[in-house]
């Protein structure tokens, strides 16, 4: 089939060069788009003024944070299954965008609770669920760098991502018990949403904006791994940019 | 040894059934430990040191000591496991036993329950054992003596489960001890809630049927789990 002819290096890496600039791209539209609905035309909340506004930007990070955990599960079970080279280096190019969106999230967070809860940060199911899914995060960065072999690294990974996502339910709900304060999800799939659709048009404009956001890094991201990695290959010293690289360093 | 006089001795004796080979092994791991007492011992005295720093730091008011003792008391526990961990597989991986399991007829993941029976045993009971001990210098009542007891029991095998599989991970990798850390502790964070949760919930008069049933659920979880996966870990770290 076509489709698993990109689980190769070689066919992956020009197919996320032309895909990686028009994702960004749209995503740079999608998020102005998204900032300009939910700062000019968005009305300010009755309760919560103007300081409501940041959940243009939190709200999609944390949503995103942990849908790229999911992702990262994915491939993770691909690779174990197939045993395709492109998986490992897929999990690994996610990472660290996830421990970044993940960071964001409590950041805006923190932000956004001072003003309401009137604290920076509390012990609440949600802050604290997303704080250990950025160790679960920072975890398999430091376990897949620090095993030099690539592909014991790869595999080693594919197992912490998913013993981790076997996990994060079971996180989720034992800190949900153990202490909540957050307010209820307000958007959700079973009921109509509680908020102004204006706000939900932007809110959803910018989750788009940034899960575009995040393919494209991880495209740009897998095509350096694959450089590092297959360095040795010779599609790789027959690329273009390659060989013009060379000529100019000086290198035959 | 060579393939053929290996297949020649296995064909004179029959070979060991699974459950003899995890019996076998549960008694040689008990039995090395016991000659090399200061590993577990180790473990044990760092149990006993870190409930002792607390008082000191925190005052000894006994109505505080006995809001913070079953929290304390888990988390020591929860860090004096982890600190045996690093050698489940360690001595195993360097004098090459571990390849001979990896090879055995045995599943890998049978022998690896046994080992991390060994490592409950000698690592997990004795802290069950001394909690409640401990448990009296925080002036907790009987009834919560009994239950950080009864999690112990039921939550200190989660924790070698667990444990198993970032020790497996870890395996002869740099920096092992640090990232093994790293990556259990957000894992151990459930039962830990629940595990200091039972015995908070029994301080208030709520009961604590509930956390020990999830406790147990946890455990059954692990139990059928984590042999797997930290088999396929060890199968990497022998390639």
């Amino acid at each position: 089939m076509k489709l698993f002819s990109y689980a190769a290096p070689q066919n992956f890496y020009p197919l996320a060069g032309r895909l990686w600039p028009w994702l960004a791209l749209l995503a740079t539209v999608l998020a102005l788009a998204g900032l300009w609905v939910g700062f000019m035309v968005a009305p300010s909340d009755a309760q919560q003024g103007q300081a409501y506004r940041i959940i243009y930007i939190h709200v999609p990070v944390s949503w995103i944070a942990m849908v790229i955990y999911l992702a990262m599960a994915f491939w993770s079970v691909l690779g174990l299954v197939f045993n395709t080279r492109l998986s490992g280096l897929m999990t690994r190019a996610l990472a660290p965008t996830g421990a970044l969106l993940a960071f964001l999230s409590l950041w805006t967070g923190a932000l956004w609770g001072k003003p309401m809860w009137g604290t920076y940060w509390v012990w609440d199911a949600r802050l604290t669920s997303m704080l250990i899914l950025l160790f679960l995060y920072l975890g398999y960065i430091a376990l897949t760098s620090a095993i030099e072999d690539p592909r014991r690294s790869d595999r080693a990974g594919a197992l912490v991502a998913l013993v981790g996502a076997v996990n994060v339910p079971i996180i989720y709900f034992s800190v949900k018990w153990w202490n909540t304060l957050h307010q209820g999800a307000s958007v959700s799939l079973t009921q109509s949403p509680r908020m102004a659709s204006v706000m939900l048009t932007g809110m959803l404009l910018m989750s788009l904006a940034i899960w575009l956001y995040a393919v494209a890094i991880a495209l740009w991201r897998v095509r350096s791994l694959m450089l590092v990695r297959e360095s040795h290959a010779a599609w790789v010293q027959q690329l273009p940019e390659v060989q013009a690289h060379r000529a100019l360093r000086g290198v035959a | 040894m060579h393939p053929h006089t290996f297949r020649a001795a296995a064909g004179s004796h029959a070979l060991p059934s699974p459950g003899q080979a995890m019996l076998g092994l549960l008694r040689r791991d008990l039995r090395l430990a016991l000659r090399r007492k200061s590993e577990w011992l180790g473990a044990v005295f760092f149990f006993v040191l870190v409930a002792a720093l607390f008082p000191l730091a925190i005052g000894p008011e006994p109505a505080t000591l006995r809001l913070i003792g079953p929290g304390v008391l888990w988390v020591a526990a929860l860090l004096a496991s982890m600190l045996s961990l690093s050698r489940l597989f360690e001595a195993d991986h360097q004098d090459g036993s571990l390849e001979q399991m990896a090879l055995s007829a045995a599943p890998l993941s049978w022998l690896v329950s046994a080992k991390v029976a060994a490592h409950w045993l000698i690592a997990g009971l004795p802290l069950v054992l001394l909690s409640p001990l401990l448990g009296l210098q925080y002036g907790l009542s009987p009834q919560a003596l009994a239950m950080l007891a009864l999690t112990l029991l039921i939550g200190t095998p989660v924790l070698s489960l667990l444990g198993a599989i970032g020790a497996a991970l870890t395996l002869g990798v740099r920096g092992g001890g640090v990232l093994q850390s790293l990556l259990l502790l957000p894992l151990y964070v459930p039962v830990l809630v629940f595990g200091a949760g039972a015995v908070d919930a029994q301080l208030r008069g709520l009961g604590a049927q509930a956390h020990v049933s999830v406790l147990l659920a946890l455990l059954l979880a692990a139990a059928a789990f984590s042999p797997w996966a930290c088999a396929a870990a060890l199968r990497l770290a022998l390639e």
